[in-house]
């Protein structure tokens, strides 16, 4: 099988274009930046701009390609709300189109479980429809839109599964590891409430796994939506204390009320939209909540229709956390 | 044709308060707004009909009706259950009934057309401008049934005073009629007993009109009612016919309607419709809600009285709005579903009232569930009038009557009982004999008739014996709730046993006062006079003696002798899970209960027993045994004493001690103060037991220090089932060090091997968590514990859908208990306990009972006690640990790591959270049994960032 990835430089893109390599697929990458992965096709672009040259765009990436997943996406807390329009929703409208247009017949879009979430604790319950209306800011929003877009686009010839992982970490994970790390080396990463609220992770290998096998399944199970994690879950400050065990760092010992957090967090997230920096803000809402309420989920579906299960285990993946942080730089 | 009853005429209308509401308007009948929560438009219809007796005078009645749907799924219906809603409800609260039956009838079950009527001057039928009595209400519903034309099988349905004109069109039509159901209603007001207070102050000058007509406070008063609290949505659909006074006439003249005075208009009808019912030999099923502030238990008593052989159920926690408070609909499609309906030909009402209790009687004989109603039918009566037939029954028993030692040693002078308290006091065979005998008689005097039900509320001790065994002789039933159940458990378990008379002394009697406990009160001791009134005492035990030798010196023959099948008593279930449910034994269980411990543990004629189990100890006379009742608080268990145990040893050469759980404890603690006599007379004890819930191997082990020469037992069972297995000590030792049975890895506490009498099986769970498996004695499956033995309960007290549920999957013609335990058989025979059945985990990768793994977290040395729950949705719920620690951590918090992997590595790394706590939430009565359901709810509030508070 050809196989397309988008956002492939990315911390999951790369694991998922790498595991589909390995599997001995074709796989070319597209992406903005080179993917760095030895053994695929690079092409460079961006899914918002039109090709400038013949051999650089969305239309050339896709072409000659079986089968698609499309990672690439605006991933922040916060930003430009255009932005995360334009590259969440636009951009997965073009590769749906370019991918339709080249005749590839699987496509996998790669959500969140974020798409579905309406601030309530979720407790053992199965993916729930996309809702932009319910979705909590710019980001859920845009991916709950993008994710109904695609299952929309999905018809004889063209089998669309959408797939959500929840909480992907790992070596090398920018988006939450670093910096869960680097906050509590800095001394800046509290424990919002008691810190029991059970929170339900994916290891990046089984994130990458189950990605491979619901584009092996595409045919199956076109139309659906399936939440994927790894069936662990735990009380949220176990998982940091996880992670900043495994970074050798002291895990976060004092604590804020989950109250007070998520209101800290809405007045950051009005300051910072107004006056807009570079950096991330410390604290949003959407981030209070998800780390001071419950998120698992019923996998059982997920399992059965994907016929997969996660291979690393929420302790395993902790030794391989702590076996990178011993050898990186 | 349809029998029209005693000639009634509608027009001559004595004074009522009628008179006192506004005038009646007129208006047409009309269909319902449409969009009504949980009504569906396509069961509305309406129907001209003329008035009976009325040349020219027709009404529109609206009225559901699934027939349409039915017709359109081409199924012929079994019958129509004619459903009569009562005041100030309409149709509505009917339709969960349409839509199950419907639903039903669409999955291939039997079907059944459902017609609700919305009563003239109700819901959405006509305002007919005139006051409309009972009995008018009666021959309105045989009109709209004569328009109908409707044919087959009708079952009758009503509520509140619906529940009477459903009545009313039963005794009328019997050629139609094939069964009746009703809710929460009422059929006669003993003119003795005072009305309810909330319908005195609604019927009250000045108050009526107001309240049920000018403003809607009646019909909120009523949906105020529901349990738990009614949606915005349903209170809406009820208030929908009702927005305007004008509509709201019909409430008023229900109201008014209500006979609450001999000489009240309509009094004349209900007491025709009450002798009616004691006639009606259809099945019958009652479903009540308890908590009615009107109609209270005392007229369900009254409803089972006039149809001993209905269905009863109560539902513990719904109240008047039953009908939202509980599924009914589900109730009422079972009980339609198992019972042969054989409508009576139309000259039935003419047969005598003897024939038709005997057809009565054979319904409820014949039915399979073999729920008997708890009371003894004149008509049962008659079936075992010959005392050579119940010699005859009692020989095929196997048992003896629980008298029989007291014929057979009547003139031993020799010891029966020992009481120890206030001072020890000695009674013989002779004596004891003759004081049952006499209050006995006393008894039957004053008027306690077989059937009736006698509460006790004395402690144990030689009076609480005599006045049992009297009871039992003469064929009472005797209601026994404990003290463990809290005040507020006994009250609703006394309440709802309806118990006809009280016997106690002043504590138990006291709060049978306040608390507005039924029955004519007998007290066991004398009081002054104004203590007396207060306590609402008629009798006192000694008067009850005295008139009983009378009556004997006068030659009164004694009562006749129960046969084993009539109901002997309703003891009461611990409340440890669920509100406390009365367990009905009839006279050949409670003798096979004695047999039992006979067979077990050897407890016969000139055997010494300490009785400080309450349950087992009731039964030394029935054994020909000769018993103690140690020094103690029975309602403290906690306070017997090491000494107080020895004394009743020595005091009548004891070989036997049965203990409470909660007492062992104190009796090892208290060890040290026994003397050298002491351990001498504790040397002779042969076998001791532990009863009521399990204890730890090592507290079994210390008691059987001090009684060197005994044999350690504690028996499985439950109030159910008193003696279904039995261990030894040296039982559980054997189990626990035996061959590793690593082929079953569910663990759980042995309890050894079923008694001689007694069945186990096994009821298999499914993935879901569910006994659905066949009864089995295939070792190593875990499944439901599943019981059979003579001494099994006969049935629960008012409780027709648990019993059915108890009895589930049993072999036809055998009676089976299903315990509510789960747990396994071993190859060896030997039963496991692995839990509760609601406590069962249910996760994605299987079934996982909560004992095995709680015991292998208990290994763990810093941790004391561990409950083991599941939280999340059955199918996906995630494993948590609850532990206390040594030392008791003084607040509640998250394991910290190592104590988190310890407990990991004890039972699996799926365990997804260990939380730490003061103390694990226990029942009343044992203190060691946990309540996992409620632990679960809680963790699951703390583990989705909920309240940080306590179990």
């Amino acid at each position: 099988m050809r196989v397309l990835v988008t956002g492939a430089s990315g911390f999951l893109g790369r694991a998922v274009a790498a595991g589909i390599s390995a599997a001995g697929h074709e796989v070319r990458t597209f992406q903005r930046r080179p993917s760095g992965l030895p053994g695929v096709e690079d092409v460079h672009g961006s899914i918002t701009t039109l090709a400038d040259t013949p051999y650089a765009g969305l239309a050339y990436a896709v072409s000659g390609m079986d089968a698609v997943v499309h990672l690439a996406a605006k991933v922040s807390l916060t930003g430009d709300p255009a932005e995360f329009e334009a590259v969440n929703v636009g951009g997965t409208g073009a590769v749906l189109q370019a991918s339709k247009d080249a005749g590839v017949s699987r496509f996998v879009y790669v959500s969140s479980p974020s798409v579905a979430h309406s601030g309530n604790s979720i407790m053992g319950s199965d993916a729930l429809p996309a809702s932009p209306e319910h979705a909590r800011g710019d980001y859920a929003r845009t991916k709950a839109r993008a994710e109904l877009l695609a299952l929309a686009a999905d018809a004889p010839g063209f089998s669309v599964v959408a797939v959500r992982p929840h909480l992907v970490w790992g070596p090398g994970d920018t988006q939450l590891v670093d910096r869960i790390v680097e906050r509590a080396r800095s001394g800046r990463l509290p424990l919002l409430g008691h810190g029991a609220a059970l929170i339900d992770t994916t290891y990046v290998a089984n994130a990458a796994s189950a990605i491979h096998a619901a584009l092996d399944a595409a045919k199956r199970v076109h139309g659906r939506s399936y939440v994927i994690t790894n069936g662990e879950p735990r009380p949220v400050a176990e998982l940091l204390a996880g992670i900043c065990g495994a970074a050798n760092v002291a895990a976060p010992a004092w604590r804020v009320p989950a109250s007070a957090a998520r209101a800290a967090g809405s007045l950051i997230e009005a300051v910072w939209r107004r006056r807009p920096r570079v950096d991330e803000p410390p604290m949003t809402r959407f981030l209070a909540e998800q780390l001071s309420t419950a998120h698992w989920f019923d996998q059982r579906r997920t399992r059965a229709d994907l016929d997969w299960t996660p291979a690393v285990s929420l302790d395993e993946g902790f030794e391989r956390l702590a076996a990178y942080y011993r050898t990186a730089p | 044709m349809r029998l029209l009853g005693p000639k009634r005429s509608v027009t001559e209308i004595r004074a009522t308060p009628a008179s006192r509401l506004p005038r009646a308007r007129s208006a047409v009948a009309t269909l319902p707004p449409s969009g009504l929560a949980g009504l569906n438009p396509e069961w509305s219809r309406l129907v001209d009909v003329a008035e009976s007796g009325t040349p020219g005078v027709t009404h529109g009645w609206h009225l559901l009706d699934n027939g349409p749907q039915l017709d359109a799924l081409g199924v012929v219906p079994l019958g129509t259950i004619l459903c009569v809603h009562g005041n100030p409800t309409w149709s509505y609260l009917w339709r969960s009934l349409l839509a199950a039956a419907t639903d039903a009838a669409a999955a291939g079950a039997p079907a059944w057309r459902v017609i609700a009527v919305d009563q003239l001057d109700m819901g959405f039928s006509a305002r007919t401008g005139s006051f409309r009595p009972l009995a008018r209400r009666v021959q309105d519903l045989g009109d709209l049934t004569d328009a109908l034309d409707l044919t087959g099988s009708v079952i009758t349905l009503g509520h509140d005073w619906g529940g009477v004109v459903s009545l009313g069109w039963a005794v009328d039509h019997p050629e139609l009629l094939a069964g009746v159901v009703l809710l929460n209603t009422a059929v006669h007001q003993p003119s003795a007993e005072p009305i309810p207070a909330p319908l005195r102050l609604a019927l009250s000058r000045g108050v009526l009109g107001a309240a049920t007509v000018a403003t809607p406070a009646f019909l909120a008063t009523t949906l105020a009612l529901a349990h738990p609290p009614l949606s915005a949505a349903v209170k809406h659909g009820y208030r929908a016919p009702y927005r305007a006074s004008a509509r709201r006439g019909g409430i008023g003249g229900f109201v008014a309607d209500i006979p609450v005075e001999l000489a009240h208009a309509s009094r004349p009808e209900l007491d025709r419709i009450a002798a009616g019912v004691r006639a009606l030999a259809v099945p019958a099923l009652l479903l009540w809600g308890p908590r009615d502030p009107i109609f209270s238990d005392r007229y369900l008593d009254d409803l089972i009285e006039r149809m001993p052989h209905a269905r009863v159920h109560r539902f513990e926690g719904a109240g008047h709005l039953v009908a939202e408070d509980a599924d009914y609909a589900a109730a009422a499609l079972i009980w339609l579903g198992e019972t042969t309906f054989e409508r009576a030909p139309g000259d039935e009402t003419s047969a005598s009232a003897a024939d038709v209790e005997a057809a009565a009687v054979q319904t409820a004989v014949a039915e399979t569930a073999g729920v008997s109603a708890g009371t003894v039918s004149a008509g049962a009566d008659s079936a075992g009038a010959d005392s050579a037939g119940t010699a005859a029954a009692w020989a095929a028993t196997g048992t003896h009557p629980l008298w029989h030692y007291l014929d057979e040693l009547r003139d031993l002078d020799e010891t029966a009982l020992v009481d120890m308290q206030p001072a020890p006091r000695t009674v013989s065979w002779r004596l004891l004999s003759r004081r049952v005998r006499q209050i006995a008689a006393g008894l039957a005097y004053i008027g306690v008739r077989p059937g009736d039900r006698v509460s006790l509320l004395v402690p144990p001790s030689a009076d609480l014996t005599a006045v049992l065994y009297a009871c039992v002789r003469i064929g009472a039933i005797v209601v026994v709730a404990d003290a463990g159940l809290g005040l507020t458990g006994l009250t609703r378990a006394v309440r709802g046993a309806r118990p006809d008379f009280v016997i106690g002394a002043a504590p138990g009697l006291m709060a049978a006062r306040a608390l507005g406990w039924p029955g004519r009160v007998i007290s066991t001791a004398r009081y002054p006079a104004p203590m007396s009134r207060l306590l609402g005492v008629e009798h006192t035990l000694a008067e009850l003696i005295r008139l009983g030798q009378a009556r004997l010196e006068a030659g009164d023959a004694p009562a006749r002798e129960p046969a084993p099948s009539d109901p002997a008593a309703v003891l009461f279930t611990s409340g440890s899970t669920g509100p406390a449910k009365g367990v009905v034994y009839t006279h050949g269980q409670l003798s096979a209960v004695s047999r039992a411990l006979f067979l077990q543990y050897g407890v016969g004629v000139g055997t010494g027993l300490v009785a400080g189990f309450a349950p087992f100890a009731l039964l030394g006379p029935a054994l020909g045994a000769r018993s103690v009742t140690p020094d103690m608080d029975v309602t403290a268990p906690k306070t017997l004493t090491a000494s107080a145990v020895a004394a009743a040893v020595a005091a009548i050469d004891a070989t036997v001690v049965f203990l409470s759980p909660a007492a062992l404890v104190n009796v090892v603690a208290t060890s040290e103060a026994l003397t050298p006599a002491d351990h001498a007379a504790l040397a002779g004890v042969q076998r001791f037991l532990s009863a009521g819930a399990p204890i730890s191997e090592s507290l079994l082990a210390q008691a059987a220090a001090l009684m060197p020469g005994a044999t350690a037992h504690t028996p499985y069972g439950m109030t159910e089932g008193l003696l279904m297995a039995d261990i030894t000590l040296e039982g559980i030792r054997a189990a626990a060090s035996g061959p590793d049975d690593s082929a079953h890895s569910a663990g759980g506490v042995c309890v050894g091997a079923s008694t001689a009498t007694t069945q186990i099986r096994i009821s298999a769970l499914d993935a879901s968590g569910a006994s659905v498996g066949e009864l089995s004695e295939q070792p190593d499956v875990t499944g439901e514990i599943v019981v059979s033995a003579p001494h099994v309960k006969d049935h629960y007290d008012r409780l027709w859908l648990t019993e059915r549920a108890s009895r589930r999957g049993a072999v036809p013609g055998e009676r089976w208990h299903r315990t509510g335990d789960v747990g396994h058989l071993d190859s060896a025979g030997r039963l496991w306990v692995e839990g509760r059945m609601p406590h069962v985990i249910v996760t994605p990768a299987g079934v996982i009972t909560p004992v095995g793994p709680e015991q292998r977290i208990e290994m763990l040395t810093e941790v004391a006690r561990a409950a083991f729950v599941g939280v999340g949705p059955l199918g996906t719920q995630q494993q948590v640990a609850v532990i206390e620690i040594v030392p008791p951590a003084r607040r509640l918090h998250r394991a910290p790591e190592p104590l988190a992997a310890a407990v990991r590595a004890a039972v699996g790394s799926s365990v997804a959270a260990v939380l730490v706590v003061p103390g694990l939430p226990t029942d009343i009565r044992h203190n060691s049994k946990i309540d996992r359901t409620r632990l679960s709810r809680w963790a699951t509030g703390i583990l989705s960032g909920g309240r940080w508070v306590k179990p």
